[in-house]
């Protein structure tokens, strides 16, 4: 039994030495955005280092979208600060420089935004155009996009006769057209099947690889886990806890989860069994035992042959619950 | 079971890390991105004043060339159901009722219905092809498909895709009229010289209508809601305009608030141009036209800006 907690592979891929300081790509500071009467971000910080996958997790309408709305200028802080380093060191500020960041950044919005009257070819060649790409750059660079996007079998398509991971992956492309060094995703992954799903999450990994940086929202604790360096959770607009997935995990919850369902199963929250874990909660018909060493619980419950019990570890998704709660958001 | 003290954490998905896609490759070596153009610092447009001046520059090129390669692929059949509907009035009236009336005394001189109503109904075409244009579909790229989002995710402002939407859509309205004029000079309706002058006042028109659609554009929750402003606005506006009879026979206060319509003031500076003589008093025609275009964009840029910053 090793407890192996090290966060060192969370750490983003860099270069530089580690007492080198690096500058953040954007930075976010005291982010404050109220509609009305009511405050929809709170007091959020963070930085997002060049190279590294800052994910912004919580549920709906916790204020995800609000915020990368003002990373994207399309929506201006009522406080707060951000700023963005060019790639020509310039200090940049939202939404003062919004141009000139735009052009630098690489954007999936939540909702499809594909021209439905153009292939996916001309899709990719009109949005190069937006950002003064001329017909000889947009030649040589559309096929390898549609490549990358697996779509080069749907050069000709439009974008209505696409499955939805293929609208996605076209998204994506397009987004890479202007060869961005931040890419903003907000849900890039929501309605897809497995396959897709596991395809997107690849080509992410590949463009982190080369030292892109992305900044994504999700509400997959699988894809958090599995693509981001750090981690913000936001609810009612504040942020709850920010750090690396294991490091959260590691701080936040006990290592090991029994889950415990079947006759009599609620009563043991309040039994003397209930010692042998640090944390018992009831949800619904089932008990959640959280615990460091599930061992002694795990016998004690093998003489309840009734009861029907999983032993698992913690993951995002118990401290996600843990911190944000367990009941059902209004727009869900 | 045993051994997982350690917070599980499934392992990456295998990548073939001997390959590496070539879109990554050049992603990873070029390190600018496509930034070589200047952007100017906007002092003034990140205020939330939706009444700001606008900021306007050569970055609408981009989007009114998208919508002309919509169009590119539709143009034909659609030019035909542009023309055909004015075309249709044209005959319909002007050759049936024409030999009705016979002839308009303009003042200067005799004018046969025919060259009256064919006067009018152009300006009434480049108006309704510039309504529709920024209403309808205006509303499908804005609301419906999107379209205006993503472009705002690259360097081109909300100010510029409105702009290019005005333009885009008097283009349309220009082309439609050329197209008609084209028809009426092959029907030999008339053979002024001065027609040539009546292209840049039709573009005025329909820059004047596609500000004033896009107003509406700004407000709509629905494609329902266009149909008041068809219904309320340009069809009350046609008959007070001149189109199919001389405003002299309006009532002096109807004739006065007629005189104020912008079509009233696009149909007088066309008319005599078809009629081979000068406009009397054609500055002011356009400074109408001009004011309700200017006014127009500011105040549908406004609402628009509104529209998005919630």
């Amino acid at each position: 039994m090793t407890t192996d907690l090290l966060p060192e592979t969370a750490t983003p891929p860099t270069d530089n030495s580690p007492t080198e300081k690096q500058q953040a790509l954007m930075q976010c500071e005291h982010l404050v955005k109220r509609f009305g009467d009511t405050t929809v971000v709170q007091d959020v910080s963070f930085d997002i280092m060049p190279g590294e996958c800052v994910g912004i997790i919580g549920p709906n309408g916790a204020g995800k979208t609000t915020i990368i709305r003002m990373c994207l200028g399309l929506t201006v802080p009522d406080q707060g600060h951000i700023g963005y380093q060019s790639v020509h060191g310039q200090a940049l500020r939202m939404p003062q420089d919004a141009l000139a960041i735009k052009a630098e950044l690489g954007v999936v919005s939540q909702t499809d935004t594909l021209d439905p009257d153009f292939s996916c070819e001309e899709n990719i060649a009109v949005y190069g155009r937006y950002f003064g790409l001329n017909a000889a750059e947009l030649k040589a660079r559309t096929p390898d996009l549609l490549d990358f996007a697996v779509l080069s079998h749907k050069a000709g398509a439009r974008p209505n006769e696409l499955s939805g991971g293929m609208r996605r992956r076209l998204s994506l492309a397009r987004a890479l057209v202007n060869n961005p060094r931040l890419l903003v995703l907000d849900e890039p992954t929501t309605g897809l099947d497995p396959q897709a799903r596991h395809l997107m999450w690849e080509r992410l990994q590949q463009l982190l690889q080369v030292g892109k940086s992305i900044l994504l929202t999700t509400h997959f604790m699988d894809e958090a886990e599995r693509l981001c360096d750090r981690l913000l959770v936001i609810d009612h607009g504040r942020k709850l806890a920010e750090g690396s997935p294991r490091a959260l995990i590691a701080q936040h919850i006990e290592p090991e989860v029994v889950e415990v369902y079947g006759p009599g199963a609620v009563a043991l929250a309040t039994a003397p069994i209930r010692s042998r874990a640090d944390r018992a909660e009831v949800v619904g018909d089932t008990v959640f035992f959280y615990t460091h060493h599930a061992a002694s619980l795990l016998l004690e419950l093998a003489r309840q042959p009734q009861l029907r019990t999983l032993h698992r570890p913690a993951n995002l998704e118990d401290l996600f619950l843990k911190l944000t709660g367990r009941q059902i958001r209004e727009g869900a | 079971m045993s051994d997982t003290n350690t917070p599980y954490i499934e392992p990456p998905m295998a990548v073939d890390e001997s390959f590496t896609h070539p879109v990554v490759q050049a992603q990873a070596q070029a390190q600018d991105p496509i930034a070589r153009k200047r952007y100017k610092r906007s002092w003034g447009s990140h205020s939330s004043n939706p009444w700001r001046l606008p900021a306007l520059d050569a970055s609408f090129w981009p989007v009114f060339y998208r919508n002309f390669l919509v169009w590119r692929k539709l143009a034909l059949p659609s030019l035909v159901g542009n023309i055909a509907e004015p075309l249709i009035w044209l005959v319909a009236f002007g050759y049936g009722m024409g030999a009705l009336i016979g002839t308009i005394d303009m003042g200067t001189q005799q004018v046969p219905y025919l060259l009256f109503l064919a006067s009018g109904s152009i300006c009434m075409s480049a108006m309704n092809a510039a309504s529709f244009e920024a209403l309808y579909s205006a509303f499908s790229r804005m609301h419906v498909q999107k379209t205006w989002d993503g472009i705002m995710n690259a360097p081109i402002s909300l100010d510029n895709i409105v702009l290019a939407e005005m333009l885009w859509a008097s283009f349309k309205a220009v082309f439609t009229a050329i197209a008609i004029m084209g028809v009426m000079l092959a029907l030999n309706i008339s053979t002024s010289p001065k027609l040539i002058a009546a292209v840049p006042v039709l573009m005025l028109t329909g820059v004047t209508f596609s500000c004033l659609a896009l107003v509406f554009n700004a407000l709509a929750k629905g494609y329902d809601f266009f149909t008041y402003y068809f219904t309320l606005f340009l069809t009350p506006m046609m008959f007070l305009s001149g189109v199919f009879f001389p405003l002299n026979q309006l009532p002096p206060l109807v004739a006065d608030i007629a005189n104020a319509l912008p079509l009233a003031n696009a149909v007088a500076l066309v008319r005599p141009l078809f009629m081979d003589e000068w406009p009397t008093q054609a500055w002011m025609h356009v400074l109408v036209l001009l004011a309700y275009a200017v006014g127009g964009f500011w105040l549908a840029l406004a609402l628009t800006r509104k529209r998005f910053s919630a």
